[in-house]
């Protein structure tokens, strides 16, 4: 047994023998047969598929028919049962929203009670969705960002560079843009406006900015490490002022937040709905310019 | 009677509904999601139809004095329609992602080549 495999091992070296002699000849004729067999099999079962999919295509279609329509007539029917439009006595008009108004502007500072509310009553769930929008620029960065190494070239049929009109008109309306979006930003506890707004008209200018000037000089202005930093911090910082103020707002505790609602009217009012309210403003403009150079230009910096 | 009555409410469900026959039937990818905004944007209108109250002043209150709630319309249903922009902002970005690595892996936008083409055998 020993001599045997030894003579096997020398035979092996030397190449006149493989351990899987006398059987790979044997299945070696099997699957050719199976291919001769297997292509027109697959033809016929790939027009079966095309037929079955066109048969639950129909019944797809009838009975999307029917769902949609039954859909339709029912929130149609809804409409009926509803309170009557811009009648007084609604049910959603009710303690909740007088308290808002009464009482808001003295507690939180703000003229704008709709700042006061989403910024101070309800401000955790402004802070849930600036973090929804982050989560989804993390996604999106995810599934698009652009392996660096290939370095391939996007086409790209536009290209406002060369129009004047655009051109012209670009360089006379970004400052004017990115002026309004500060304003928004600044303003949001006085008047109409606030964060998501301001943010993304700012977001904007810097996209118009982007498509018009190159993505080359954009980068320059918002690179990748800034948007990142900007948006951490942004975030990091509204979670830390909500935290304070939610354990030192309250009257039951004794503990008394430094930051006081100040004069309603007055720029420096509101306690920390204007910082709160740059913050989702800086975290909605990242969003904005990041989803652009994304889907544009595949990589942020 | 209250169907006229209610017309902002009406427009709004008309919006979704032509939102959802869109999402349903269409089978481009990048129909179903504008179908799907539609939807949103249906929803939208319907939130802020109920804040509305006729004859009222926008919530932005005088700095000085006192309040009176029957001045102004209401405005919760303006602090839930943000919410529902910025998560509709969100899942429409993520979707049209999904739906370019789905473009780049199989060569097109229709739901049945691309049901064909990744179960199909058809490569």
């Amino acid at each position: 047994m020993k001599t045997d495999l030894f003579a096997h091992l020398k035979e092996w070296e030397e190449g006149n023998w493989t351990p899987d002699q006398g059987q790979a000849e044997a299945s070696s004729l099997g699957p050719r047969e199976e291919k001769e067999i297997k292509e027109p099999k697959k033809k016929i079962i790939r027009s079966l598929e095309k037929k079955e999919l066109h048969i639950s295509a129909v019944q797809y279609r009838v009975i999307s028919v029917i769902v949609c329509l039954i859909l339709s007539l029912v929130l149609i029917g809804t409409v009926n049962f509803l309170p009557g439009f811009a009648d007084e006595d609604t049910p959603t008009t009710n303690e909740v929203y007088e308290h808002y108004i009464e009482e808001g502007r003295d507690q939180t500072g703000a003229v704008n009670t709709v700042a006061g509310m989403i910024l101070d009553y309800r401000a955790f769930d402004t802070l849930g969705e600036s973090f929804v929008l982050f989560t989804a620029t993390v996604a999106v960065l995810l599934l698009l960002e652009y392996k660096k190494e290939g370095k391939k070239k996007r086409e790209d049929g536009l290209d406002y560079r060369l129009d004047p009109i655009v051109y012209a008109l670009a360089k006379f309306l970004i400052p004017i843009i990115l002026v309004v979006g500060i304003y928004i930003l600044f303003n949001g506890h006085l008047s109409p406006g606030g964060g998501f707004s301001g943010g993304a008209v700012l977001g904007g200018g810097f996209i118009l900015y982007a498509m018009v000037f190159g993505e080359e000089k954009a980068v320059r202005v918002l690179s990748e490490k800034t948007v990142k930093i900007v948006s951490i911090a942004s975030l990091s910082f509204y979670c830390l002022a909500k935290s304070y103020s939610f354990f030192t707002g309250n009257e039951f505790n004794g503990v008394h937040s430094v930051i006081g609602p100040g004069n309603p009217g007055d720029l420096l009012s509101g306690g920390l709905i204007l910082p709160l309210n740059l913050a989702v403003g800086f975290v909605v403009c990242c969003t904005m310019y990041s989803f652009y150079m994304l889907f544009k230009r595949g990589r942020l910096d | 009677m209250n169907l006229l009555h209610n017309y902002e409410e009406l427009v709004a469900m008309i919006l979704f509904a032509i939102g959802f026959t869109m999402l349903v039937f269409s089978r481009n990818l990048i129909k179903k999601i504008m179908g799907l905004n539609i939807m949103d944007t249906g929803v939208f209108l319907f939130l802020a139809s109920m804040g509305y109250v006729a004859g009222k002043e926008t919530p932005i209150v005088p700095p000085t004095g006192q309040v009176e709630a029957g001045d102004y319309i209401n405005l919760i249903p303006s602090g839930l329609v943000l919410t529902g922009i910025v998560v509709s902002v969100s899942v429409s970005a993520l979707m049209l992602a999904l739906t370019v690595q789905l473009y780049k892996r199989y060569h097109t936008l229709n739901l049945d080549e691309i049901y064909l083409k990744a179960y199909g055998g058809e490569k």
